[in-house]
């Protein structure tokens, strides 16, 4: 594995327009067409406490009429042309991907310009994607995926922007007005918040060109309210009763920051411990030996204003107590930091030969760029990453491990479980 | 990959695609290739020609369990060993199940691929199985099910939906099995199952990624082709007799919040297509329901104000008949009745005033020119080969997609929406919140 590990899998450049915005670029001539993943630093945090859901719903609306296009019109701009253009918003970022064909590539970022920069806001889709938010956020009410984390966030965040939840509420959606949307776009999404990432059939002079000519119109500053780092709150377990067979638990607690030196040996911890699907200990305890679940997991979740370990299981009302122990058990076992010689190689092994497969798309590897450019890893990040995961020694992963693992857990369970009961 | 590719709105139709090199083993296994040098990666799928819609009787989502049981062990792998030594190796792998098909999957590194070559061949003949490692993983189905479909009231609603839509033929039945007939499965009915189907005359390779049939064909030879052939049954399912009924689900549940319309009508499939409607259909489907610029959104979201989503869906892969399906979302307060009107309205529209030139055209090019982005992922591509192959379709079905595209015209959109959307053949479903009754 050795010589995988220190091949670069595709050469970057860091492309700087002549108006001076910032890409990370792989030009990929094999097929033509173009992925474009861009974040402003401008997500749900920042919506005003009785707003929540702001960022979202002008995330819904960028692309329903823009300049000279209403709606119907700009969709079919895009439809038409086999343009994607999506925008979202999540608890840090309000994100966009465009994805184009060579073909349609000046017509693709005109569009993606005029959605930042003139975007209509016209009453027909203001009220129409007001509905499907609306809508979506009573299909949530019954998907005990989201009631569980959601009452997790809530819990761990309450008082805090996190705890508020991305896509609104009923009332704070039913409440936003045309001129809240427009202040979103106006003053959010400025160049000082900008990161782009940027893969396939094209070379960086043609990149800078369209750079300058889709951005350079954007605020250089942002004004948007300042918000703090926070730590979620932990110890209790919660139940909200839902009528259905199979309880959803979500698992969590205080992770490590993307830029912490200890970031790569928390990779490892996590993959150890729920992280690497078939070879976790969680899915060897509570799954392959005991079949108690489809599905149990853990990730790193690379919040800015709380790093957080997070993780899932679901089992049946009678038997999730014993899903719950276990992974409080492994958990308590990991915290300890014992870890077998065996299971740090393959998680390295893993880490190291599995990150090419990461970056076989024109999707994937934009999407990589981007979040290069947004955590500050720099240019080299494709190069130095596995070398980064090959570092981490014994006494690197104990103490990631203590980091992590040594502490209480905050637990959420949507379902009936038997012998469970909220502890306060 | 150096030529055009496809040319958007304008130019000629391509005559090929992926450009895939085929053939076929001593002992009767297919294999396909597709080259992409890109990275020094590979897709290896392999796909068995029985699905969910070959369960025994009583047995229903059999099929699936054995998927999950191949990861149990062979004589010379022990269980749960085959996904760590493919991590191991910095690979990820799975499987999947369907009506028709089940298959295997590992990307991995190209210098790793004569591994997992062999570990994929080793459990097509030498699969071990204990009662140890079977019934705890009889309980993951369970727990699979309730996850996917019990907990889920959109998802029971799919279920009684596609139950009624197939009066006889086996696509009634869940892929993943009812639950009472889960809970008795056994050992011996996955190793007879297993002992039936799984060999390698009756399964197709395909690699995609950095490797061409040169290269391939003698590690195929070595691993796969060592395996003898067996006699494989034809797959010999009930037919679908004429339906003569149109038939109304409702699924009346406290859990619901937000209702829901589906109306699914019986369709042909590109390999069961007597009567030569399945490309108009195609068609059809995405200018009555693809997207945003459809028939049905802008008429039922935008203009009227009645849904917040609507679309249409239609899948030509399918060995026996299939289904098309119609869905809308109302909008708070919107009654699901008026919503249902709306789309009989449309229906009625389409079928009386035919389509016209423009939205075919459009339609058409919009289909060809998303078509480019098909040739960006390894495993898709591997899936769009492995599904047609499994379905009865050559690789023509892929390669001449375009041309079977382009070709289409009014006539055979209009051909293909009466001769599909009847209601005597349909089902309507509908999922409604318990507090507020039909009136959504």
């Amino acid at each position: 594995m050795a010589d995988r590990a220190t091949t670069p899998p595709a050469r970057v450049e860091e492309v700087v327009s002549p108006g001076g915005i910032r890409a990370y670029l792989v030009t990929e001539r094999s097929i033509p067409f173009l992925s474009l993943a861009l974040h402003f630093q401008a997500g749900a945090v920042y919506d005003p406490p009785e707003r929540a859901g702001l960022a979202y719903m002008t995330a819904g609306l960028l692309d329903e009429g823009a300049g000279p296009y209403a709606s119907q019109a700009f969709r079919r701009e895009l439809e038409d042309n086999a343009i994607r253009l999506a925008f979202d918003a999540d608890l840090d970022g309000f994100t966009a991907t465009l994805k184009t064909l060579t073909a349609t590539r000046e017509h693709a970022f005109e569009l993606l310009r005029l959605a930042l920069l003139e975007p209509r806001f016209d009453p027909e889709p203001v009220e129409r994607i007001r509905a499907q938010i609306l809508a979506e956020l009573r299909r949530r009410e019954s998907d005990p995926d989201y009631v569980s984390s959601r009452a997790w966030f809530a819990r761990a965040f309450a008082g805090h922007g996190y705890g508020r939840p991305v896509r609104g509420t009923p009332d704070s959606i039913a409440r936003i007005a045309r001129n809240e949307l427009l202040a979103v776009a106006r003053e959010r999404l400025a160049r000082s918040e900008l990161s782009i990432g940027v893969a396939g059939d094209i070379g960086p002079e043609e990149l800078a060109s369209l750079l300058d000519r889709t951005f350079q119109g954007l605020p250089d500053r942002a004004s948007k309210p300042v918000v703090t780092a926070t730590e979620p709150a932990l110890g209790e377990t919660i139940v909200v009763p839902m009528p259905i067979p199979q309880s959803i638990v979500t698992f969590g607690r205080t992770g490590i920051p993307r830029n912490d030196p200890d970031y790569y040996a928390a990779t490892i911890a996590n993959y150890i411990l729920g992280g690497g699907g078939f070879s976790s200990r969680l899915m060897e305890e509570v799954r392959e030996k005991r079949g108690l679940a489809y599905s149990v997991y853990s990730y790193l979740h690379e919040a800015r204003l709380a790093p957080l370990w997070l993780g899932a299981v679901a089992t049946s009302n009678e038997r999730v107590a014993q899903s719950i122990a276990i992974v409080r058990e492994e958990v308590a076992k990991l915290a300890s930091g014992e870890v077998e010689e065996r299971e740090l190689v393959d998680a390295k092994t893993y880490l190291t030969g599995s990150f090419p497969l990461r970056l076989s798309t024109n999707d994937q590897i934009a999407r990589m760029l981007l979040g290069m450019m947004v955590h500050g890893l720099g240019r080299r990040f494709l190069e130095e990453r596995n070398g980064l995961i090959e570092a981490v020694g014994r006494e690197d992963l104990a103490r990631a491990c203590r980091r992590l693992y040594a502490g209480e857990l905050l637990i959420t369970v949507a379902g009936r479980p038997e012998g469970l009961a909220s502890t306060s | 990959m150096s030529e055009a590719g496809l040319i958007p709105l304008t130019g000629a139709v391509p005559t090929a695609v992926f450009h895939p090199e085929c053939f076929r083993l001593a002992n009767g296994m297919e294999v396909v290739v597709v080259t992409n040098r890109r990275a020094p990666v590979v897709a290896h799928y392999v796909w068995y020609r029985v699905g969910c819609a070959d369960s025994p009787l009583g047995k229903s989502g059999l099929p699936h369990f054995l998927e999950h049981l191949m990861f149990k062990g062979t004589r010379t792998v022990a269980p749960g060993e085959f996904s760590k030594i493919v991590a191991r190796n910095g690979g990820n792998d799975n499987a999947f199940t369907s009506w028709d098909f089940t298959a295997y999957f590992q990307t991995i590194a190209k210098d790793r691929l004569d591994l997992v070559m062999r570990l994929e061949a080793d459990r097509m003949a030498n699969l071990d199985l204990s009662d140890e490692h079977v019934y705890p993983e009889r309980d993951v189905i369970l727990e699979e099910r309730k996850q996917r479909v019990d907990n889920e009231p959109q998802a029971l609603l799919g279920e009684a939906l596609q139950a009624a839509q197939f009066l006889h033929h086996p696509y009634r039945l869940p892929i993943i099995g009812w639950l009472h007939e889960i809970a008795s499965y056994t050992r011996e009915d996955a190793i007879a199952f297993y002992e039936h189907w799984y060999a390698p005359n009756n399964a197709i390779l395909i690699v995609v990624g950095d490797i061409d049939a040169h290269e391939l064909r003698p590690l195929a030879e070595r691993h796969y082709g060592a395996l003898p052939p067996r006699a494989v049954p034809q797959r010999r399912r009930v037919q679908e007799p004429p339906q003569h009924a149109a038939r109304r689900v409702e699924l009346v549940d406290p859990r619901v919040r937000q209702p829901q319309l589906v109306r699914s009508f019986l369709a042909p499939s590109q390999h069961a297509d007597d009567g030569g409607h399945a490309a108009g259909l195609e068609v059809l489907v995405e200018l009555f329901g693809g997207g945003t610029t459809s028939r049905l959104y802008r008429s039922l979201v935008v203009e009227q104000g009645l849904a917040a989503a609507a679309g249409a869906g239609y899948q030509p892969w399918s060995l026996d008949p299939t289904t098309c399906r119609l869905m809308a979302s109302p909008r708070p307060g919107v009654p699901v009745d008026r919503l249902e009107a709306a789309l009989d309205a449309e229906i009625a529209k389409l079928l009386d005033g035919g389509v016209e030139e423009e939205e075919l055209e459009r339609t058409k090019g919009r289909m060809l020119a998303e078509a480019v982005y098909a040739r960006d992922s390894l495993g898709g591509v591997a899936r769009l080969f492995g599904m047609a192959l499994t379905t009865g379709l050559g690789i023509d079905a892929i390669e001449g997609w375009p041309q079977r595209i382009a070709a289409v015209d009014r006539a055979a959109v209009e051909a293909a929406a009466r001769a599909v959307f009847v209601p005597a053949h349909s089902v309507t479903g509908r999922l409604l919140p318990a507090e507020v009754g039909a009136d959504g």
